[in-house]
């Protein structure tokens, strides 16, 4: 790593100030962050950690039913809260890396850093949720910008993520062996008014929403539905672990999973 | 460089380090205990494993100024007051779960933490809780009994001698 | 009854107090006073020329201390190759120059070509960057086929086709093997890839080098699997220092499985800068630095041709493999393809001919050398692999086909046509506790309980035999070795009767500490706790060759008996001095010397006591002192043998694989302690299951290692394996070692990866999928390619 400062602002007024200075950088969980910086693949002057600003934690229900998770709450925090009220997003939290990273990871970490094989974009997407920054709030549809990329201005600090709670919903994912992040991860939500559906570790764009499965899907909620759908696999990562064909496969699969656990 | 004050063990300490020292770092480099070890760079082997206020953390991808105030438990404060093996300590002797040793203070701080969120773990529990923790030695085999052991259950027929 | 002490028992191990209570010593944990630090500035580019290496402003930043280029290094020695091979025209191998540092061509990535050394590690390291080196990138060798084929482009510029060597084993068997596959009733023919590994001991390399200024002596801390071969390599090859001025110490070493054998450049670069800036330098690897740089495993392609009658009696087996060596000889990268491969290429079977060729090939990758199991795994593999084939063919039992061609116990010792002469075994005997433990009976239902969940189930047997205590250093010296392979063992009685034992074995997850304890206990009939096992520095021990091959015990421990047996003869002129009797009437039982038919006898601690207040001996014909000093040099190797059993369910919409049930029957002689030989077992096992289903070191076209972390090298995690149901009961005795023991250490590795490919053709076929073969990693993405024809 190369030399840094770190600090620890108890405010996420006081964090933005901080982030407001040339060469810095948040420090969610740390759980990817560090490891890069190891690598030297990073070289901020300061880092400022978000993980001890109270108002940024914590699971709670808001007034209009929506689930809002602190964006500096580890995931292993949201398995265990999220569980009565959001099944589906508790196991998904409760299934991120191995126990130590899931006591450090936060959803807010994990969004920012929109890794395109991580769980979090999945729930966010699939669950159509909203992710309230210091600044603004930004619907999940338009909040994913690719690979590694966000609508996430330089210096905007995720505080929290509100999920809309659907009728039904489940998250299934098949993990690349080495790595345990997903090769393929799919998140299905049955909402009033319809289903959607949110693809992970597969594309080369990212997250995305498997839009053909959504409208079958909430014509017949059921794995039979997506049988005769195919996605294209032109757009698929292809890699030691998987080919695009297989990705593409992978994704009606675990589509098809999701429905029925769901 | 800054100064840093915890809890390691139950003992109040402090050092001085910088921005970019690692728990891990601080642990074995300014306070010696060099019994949480470094398996790799990309926080996936989980021989760093300690406790942070209580929970399983791994010590190589935290910096010690965010562990300032925090309660650090180390391999070395595994032990009985009277120096006697714990209770999962002696598990893993009485079933070989170790042998290298290189893995064992992350397997052991890894094994306390299940074991103090669910009293008795499934075989597969334990099998998905070791998840961040890589061996070598043993094909985990004894290591899972171990755990099982410690936790006041009869091991499998499977893996019974 | 299970025994509770001694040889039989299952004693605890004694080293586990320190290792569960973070009181473990291992290289990284030892802090020199006044330590500078080493970082190795490594090649980005697998294949370059080094136009200049420009270390001024690396040299000139903070803390640094000294920076080191080829340069430095390219008048001393080189790392040697261990064993020299032949050609099958009689020509020597090609043995190019392995240089502490990279000079004129970096030949793979991570290849280092300079250090620094600095008062800090993050003062080295931002040093490091500084450093500006002018490669020109040359074409990378990385396929074998194509670095053979091209004589244009060279790993060495002085070895024109990348060739090391063409051997063929045994050559005189060629022209009757080839004639009897040409009119056999039933050939069947494999091709297959052993999958190239990175042994991932789980404590990354580390050594630390000192000088001593007042006596011109050196030491070496290093993560060693054998000190005094090190010490060897580096101070009489590399750097010129006379033996006797370096002590090499490998304390506690997180495991090795063949990684920790060699010599590498590392330790000779902390001693050589050690020396310069009269500081201790200390390295300790990254685990990235793991992945470039420790010794590789396998890396063979193979075409395997197995003829038989149409009854399964098989009537020749021929190889043609081509065995990826990297871009260096690593100290025994020549033997492993060779005779730790074509020499077990008979297997457990009586088939009469029998003919290996191998090409060993430079590229530009790492060095390839010895891995768990080192050249049997690839041996037992081709043979399992096509066996099972064969049977399919011929529509036969899997065990039916193999029970048919078992060499049979009457025909011990036996005789193979690729030069080995097995002393004992019963493999149908192995078979028979196989089919017990792996409940075969029960398969067929369980087979349809998979399949009333929507998964494929399948089966997968093999037998493997293998060769361990590689011996004896008179044979191994005709085929090339260039060291003896016996080993050392110092029985130190104190005077006040407790023991210290010396050993050449290094114990690095081994249980040695225990289990060689138990030995000398159970022969001097003295408390295990009062006897100490000593091994790891050269200044403490004998020559001894370390610990690799599942050699310990059998040799090691042979040597360790040797000298309990001196002991106990010297222990009897002892007595026979103290109790007046004639040395001839002493006998030794029951831990006391007594006159034979008397109730006259001294207890071991007067007899030890004695040794050393020697008031009233007669000198001339009894020294005073309790110690003995022996060099044990097999006959011969020892024959483990076994059959394991597997079994798989695979999800036919996601090609996964999972492991049901493991099923592993060994015959490894004598057992001194069955709790340890279980665990090595096992460990084998996780190995060679993850050597099947995930394992897969793999490097592009442009020679850049793909597979460089744990992100992506898939290591065997605790949910990726099952318990595993092991037995040990059918024993037939080494018939040329004291203790009748043969080793464990590499068993599962070797036995598993058929096993488990087996049974997941098995589970396809079952299903309806016209699969003969897959290679290893059997991933997801590999079995859902295959079912889609």
């Amino acid at each position: 790593m190369y030399a840094f400062e770190i600090e620890r602002p108890a405010t996420v007024a006081a964090a933005a100030a901080a982030l407001g200075h040339e060469g810095a950088q948040a420090l969610g969980g740390g759980q990817t962050l560090i490891p890069s910086l190891k690598q030297r693949l990073a070289s901020p002057a300061v880092l400022v950690s978000l993980t001890g600003i109270a108002e940024m934690k914590g699971v709670c229900m808001s007034d209009d039913g929506l689930l809002c998770i602190g964006a500096a709450t580890p995931h292993a925090v949201v398995a265990a809260e999220a569980r009565a009220r959001y099944p589906a997003l508790a196991h998904l939290a409760g299934h991120i890396g191995d126990p130590a990273v899931r006591n450090r990871g936060t959803i807010g970490g994990s969004l920012a850093n929109n890794d395109p094989a991580a769980c979090w974009p999945a729930g966010v997407l699939g669950s159509g949720a909203t992710v309230v920054t210091n600044n603004r709030r930004i619907a999940a549809d338009d909040f994913f910008h690719g690979m590694f990329s966000t609508a996430l201005e330089d210096g905007e600090i995720i505080t929290e993520v509100r999920f809309p709670i659907p009728q039904k919903a489940a998250y299934v994912k098949f993990v690349q062996p080495a790595s345990r992040f997903a090769l393929t991860g799919v998140f299905v939500a049955k909402f009033a008014g319809g289903v959607r559906v949110a693809v992970t570790g597969a594309s080369e764009t990212g997250v995305f929403r498997w839009s053909a499965a959504e409208a079958a899907l909430s014509a017949d909620f059921s794995a039979h539905a997506v049988e005769g759908l195919a996605v294209a696999a032109d757009s698929m990562i292809g890699d030691l672990h998987g080919t695009p064909a297989y990705r593409a496969h992978l994704v009606k699969v675990m589509t098809k999973r999701a429905v029925t656990a769901a | 460089m800054a100064q840093v004050t915890m809890t390691v063990n139950g003992r109040s300490v402090s050092g001085e380090v910088e921005g970019r020292t690692l728990l891990v770092d601080f642990l074995r480099g300014n306070l010696r205990l060099t019994g949480t070890h470094v398996g790799c760079d990309t926080s996936q082997c989980g021989a760093c494993v300690v406790h942070v206020d209580g929970k399983a953390v791994k010590a190589c991808t935290i910096f010690a100024l965010e562990a300032e105030g925090a309660q650090v438990g180390t391999i070395e404060g595994m032990a009985n007051p009277d120096g006697s093996l714990g209770v999962i300590q002696q598990a893993f002797q009485d079933y070989h779960g170790l042998q290298c040793g290189f893995c064992t203070p992350g397997m052991v701080m890894s094994a306390a933490a299940l074991l103090a969120e669910n009293r008795r773990p499934t075989e597969a529990e334990i099998r998905a809780y070791l998840e961040g923790n890589i061996c070598r030695c043993t094909g985990y085999h004894n290591i899972v009994r171990a755990i099982m052991a410690a936790s006041g259950q009869d091991v499998p027929a499977v893996a019974a001698e | 009854m299970p025994k509770d002490h001694g040889i039989g028992a299952s004693t605890k191990r004694r080293e586990d107090v320190r290792f569960l209570t973070g009181r473990g010593n291992y290289t990284d944990d030892i802090a020199v006073a006044g330590q500078a630090h080493a970082v190795f500035v490594r090649s980005q580019v697998a294949h370059g020329r080094i136009r200049s290496v420009d270390t001024r402003v690396a040299a000139a930043m903070p803390g640094v201390l000294a920076v080191f280029t080829g340069e430095d290094f390219k008048d001393v020695g080189g790392n040697p190759a261990g064993w020299l091979i032949k050609s099958r025209d009689g020509t020597p191998m090609r043995e190019p120059k392995r240089p502490v540092l990279a000079h004129g061509k970096v030949r793979h990535v991570g290849d280092a070509y300079a250090a620094v050394v600095a008062e800090t590690l993050a003062q080295a390291r931002d040093a490091a960057e500084a450093i500006v080196a002018d490669i020109e990138e040359l074409p990378a060798i990385v396929d074998m086929r194509a670095a053979v084929a091209d004589a244009s482009n060279r790993v060495h510029d002085e070895i024109p086709d990348n060739l090391c060597y063409d051997w063929g084993w045994i050559e005189d068997n060629r022209a009757r093997v080839d004639e009897v596959i040409r009119s056999a009733p039933h050939v069947t023919t494999l091709e297959l890839v052993n999958n190239r590994l990175v042994p991932n001991a789980m404590e990354p390399r580390a050594s630390t080098g000192e000088y001593f200024p007042g006596t011109g002596d050196y030491k070496l801390t290093t993560t060693s699997q054998n000190p005094h071969l090190t010490r060897l390599l580096v101070a009489a090859f590399v750097l010129g220092i006379p033996e006797n001025k370096l002590t090499v110490v490998a304390p506690d070493v997180g495991g090795g499985f063949g990684s920790k054998i060699y010599h590498y450049g590392e330790e000779a670069l902390v001693l050589a800068a050690a020396r310069k800036l009269g500081r201790p330098v200390r390295w300790t690897a990254e685990r990235s630095e793991s992945f470039l740089t420790d010794a590789h495993g396998r890396d063979h392609v193979t075409k395997i041709e197995i003829a038989s009658t149409k009854e399964g009696e098989f009537l020749a087996f021929r190889t043609e493999t081509l065995a990826n060596v990297g871009a260096y000889l690593s100290n025994f990268a020549t033997v492993t393809p060779t005779f730790l491969h074509g020499t077990l290429m008979a297997g457990n079977y009586r088939v009469p001919n029998v003919y290996v060729n191998v090409k060993t090939v430079f590229t530009n990758t790492a060095p390839v050398d010895a891995y768990r199991g080192a050249g049997r795994p690839e041996a037992t593999y081709s043979i399992e692999r096509c066996i099972d084939k064969l049977a399919r063919e011929l529509g036969m039992d899997p065990i039916a086909i193999r029970r048919k061609n078992f060499i049979q116990p009457s025909q011990f010792p036996y005789t193979t046509p690729v030069g080995l002469v097995y002393d004992t075994g019963n493999y149908d005997a192995v078979v028979d506790r196989l089919e017990e433990i792996a409940d075969l009976a029960g398969f067929a239902a369980r087979r349809k309980a998979s399949e009333a969940k929507g998964l494929l189930r399948g089966l997968g047997i093999n037998s493997y035999i293998e060769a361990c205590g590689i011996a004896p250093s008179h044979l191994v010296g005709v085929l090339g070795a260039r060291v003896g392979l016996y080993d050392a063992a110092t029985v130190r009685v104190n005077a006040t009767g407790n023991i210290q034992v010396m050993t050449g074995a290094h114990s690095h997850g081994q249980g040695h500490e225990t289990a060689f304890a138990q030995v000398v206990a159970d022969k001097l009939g003295v408390p295990e706790a009062s006897v100490e096992i000593v091994h790891g520095d050269t200044s403490k021990i004998p020559f001894g060759m370390g610990s690799y091959g599942s050699r310990s015990l059998a040799v090691c421990g042979s040597a360790i008996v040797k000298s309990v047996d001196k002991i106990i003869a010297k222990g009897k002129k002892i007595a026979a001095h103290m109790l007046e009797a004639a040395e001839g009437d002493i006998v030794f039982e029951d831990g006391a010397f007594a006159v034979a038919g008397t109730d006259r006898k001294k207890t071991f601690g007067e007899i030890a006591f004695s040794a050393y207040v020697p008031h009233n001996y007669p000198l001339e014909t009894l020294e005073p002192g309790l110690e003995e000093t022996s060099f044990y040099d097999p006959a011969n190797f020892t024959y483990p043998a076994g059959a394991y059993a597997c079994e798989v369910e695979i999800d036919p919409e996601t090609g996964k694989v999972t492991v049901c049930s493991f099923a592993a029957a060994d015959d490894f002689g004598n057992v001194i302690n069955p709790m340890i030989v279980e665990g090595q077992v096992h460990g084998g096992l996780g190995q060679g299951i993850g050597q099947a289903l995930l394992e897969n070191c793999t490097y592009d076209a442009n020679g850049q290692l793909m597979t460089a972390s744990y992100m992506d090298y898939a290591m065997p995690r605790a949910d990726d394996l099952p318990f595993y149901a092991v037995d040990h009961s059918a024993q037939t005795p080494c018939t040329h070692n004291p203790l009748g023991v043969k080793g464990c250490g590499e068993a599962g590795a070797i036995g598993s990866p058929p096993a488990v490919v087996n049974a997941v053709i098995d589970a396809l076929q079952s299903g309806g999928y016209k699969v003969a073969h897959i290679d290893m990693p059997v991933s997801p993405a590999r079995v859902w390619a295959a079912m889609q024809g």
